[in-house]
């Protein structure tokens, strides 16, 4: 017992413990940051002024919003299954933020004081699978989420969203074995440091895969459920889909957080193995313009979540499933072969 | 194996937060039950019959069918990583057709359930 007391090092545990806590506020306010901007984006693409009262610009709306959350009352409908109707918000949270230690912000940094420190709670050698696995686990929360409520708009949003996830996660995971064959890595620092040749602008994309870049892009929009693959919510048909039951409490809140930790992944994940992370022109002289990148790039791809959800009307479903199998499918298996050819060639 | 520790933390930490949070809402809020309250959702009519109904076999296929694609996918990954590696150490072209012969296998099955009509949406 003592020796496994001695090999734990506790510098090590108090270091990781301050990490997890930033990170989690950054998981716990993007969302809050993000509704903002979503809001008022949308808003202004369709002519008018989104939210605006509560504080300067509106800003504070999202907060008064959570604030509203917590105190309203928290219904369970007679025919929902208690246990299940409260367990899903739960398994759809915990493997939502349990990605976020992985984050790989930026290099290491000088700090004051401090002295040099990684931008990143953790890292090992299979992150990319650790990514991919807990990004599986959301489907769990969709499903008991949908059956557990007991509602037939639930039901039906519930099944719907977990088989379009299910089928957009493949060519998900296909597209990235294309750059995997690229780095030569499942390690999420390295994939970033193997593409920091050319000054800074060495990235997958360029790096031979553009078609590998679409297709994971497209996929993962499909997988975090947006516009226009956005069917599990459609709120025309079927009033919000799997969390029709969840009226405004914290419980909604917990589905609602879990899906933009969820979008903020996906876009962490785009960043990381296609455009460079946190590469960028002069990273190597000023480290800290690394963080600047990296969150350029992660608003880039949220103001793409914003943009699409503003021009584009959503899918039927059986196009939905036919683009998914059809497409993309195919897609991604040519592209690893493609890959597979031009590593023979250039390396 | 250090650096797999924080997962573990992580998890206790989300884990507290979530349990918290669903304690928090049946703790803070009021509890004012009406049967029209806690009835399920269905445009304000009273439901009709009980949502635990059965439903289309597709859905079941699609789970069947990406159970499959995905274990293939599992399988291109360690191919994928030692790509680079194998590539110096072995000869090009058997670190290449090899995976492609799997591929093709890969494409053969799935050819096989489109011709079967598997992911025909719009058909009952």
């Amino acid at each position: 017992m003592s020796s496994i007391l001695e090999s734990i090092d506790f510098y090590f545990i108090l270091e990781s413990l301050i990490k997890i806590a930033i990170v989690f506020v950054i998981g716990l306010l993007s969302p809050v940051g993000m509704n903002w901007v979503e809001r008022r984006t949308l808003a202004l693409i369709q002519n008018r002024l989104g939210p605006n009262r509560v504080g300067p610009f509106g800003l504070l709306q999202s907060i008064a919003d959570g604030i509203k959350f917590v105190f309203k009352e928290d219904i369970i409908p007679l025919a929902a299954n208690r246990w299940l109707y409260t367990l899903a918000p739960i398994v759809m949270v915990i493997p939502a933020f349990m990605v976020t230690i992985v984050y790989p912000f930026g290099p290491e940094i000088d700090l004051p004081f401090i002295g040099p420190t990684k931008m990143y709670v953790t890292n090992f050698n299979v992150g990319l699978l650790y990514v991919l696995a807990m990004t599986s686990l959301g489907v769990y929360g969709i499903i008991l989420a949908g059956w557990g409520s007991n509602s037939k708009y639930s039901l039906l949003g519930g099944l719907r969203s977990s088989a379009q996830v299910i089928s957009y996660e493949l060519s998900l995971s296909l597209a990235l074995v294309g750059a995997m064959l690229q780095s030569g890595s499942l390690d999420l620092v390295k994939i970033v440091e193997n593409q920091s040749g050319w000054g800074g602008m060495q990235w997958h994309i360029f790096m031979f895969q553009p078609l590998g870049f679409i297709i994971y892009l497209i996929s993962a929009i499909a997988e975090t459920n947006r516009v226009p693959f956005d069917l599990p919510e459609a709120e025309t048909e079927l009033v919000g889909g799997f969390h029709t039951e969840y009226s405004s409490s914290l419980k909604f809140a917990m589905l609602f957080m879990a899906e933009y930790v969820n979008m903020l992944t996906v876009a962490v994940l785009a960043t990381v193995v296609f455009l460079g992370g946190w590469n960028g022109p002069f990273v190597k002289d000023f480290p800290v313009l690394g963080l600047l990148y990296f969150f350029i790039k992660i608003s880039f791809f949220m103001f793409l979540y914003i943009w699409l959800r503003g021009t584009l009307p959503r899918f039927r479903y059986d196009q939905l499933m036919n683009f998914g199998w059809k497409v993309l499918l195919p897609l991604a298996l040519i592209n690893i072969v493609i890959s597979a050819v031009i590593g023979l060639i250039v390396y | 194996m250090k650096e797999y520790l924080p997962i573990l933390i992580v998890f206790i930490f989300v884990a507290g937060f979530a349990v918290t949070n669903v304690i928090l809402a049946y703790l803070i809020g009021q509890h004012k039950n009406t049967r029209a309250k806690l009835m399920p959702y269905e445009c304000g009519m009273d439901p009709v019959g009980t949502a635990r109904q059965r439903f289309s076999v597709k859905f079941y296929l699609v789970a069947m069918l990406f159970i499959l694609f995905d274990i293939e996918a599992i399988f291109l990954v360690p191919w994928a990583v030692v790509f680079k590696d194998l590539i110096y150490k072995l000869s090009k072209p058997f670190v290449f057709i090899e995976m492609m012969i799997f591929i093709a296998v890969l494409f053969i099955g799935y050819i096989y359930s489109w011709r079967k009509g598997l992911f025909e949406w719009n058909r009952a």
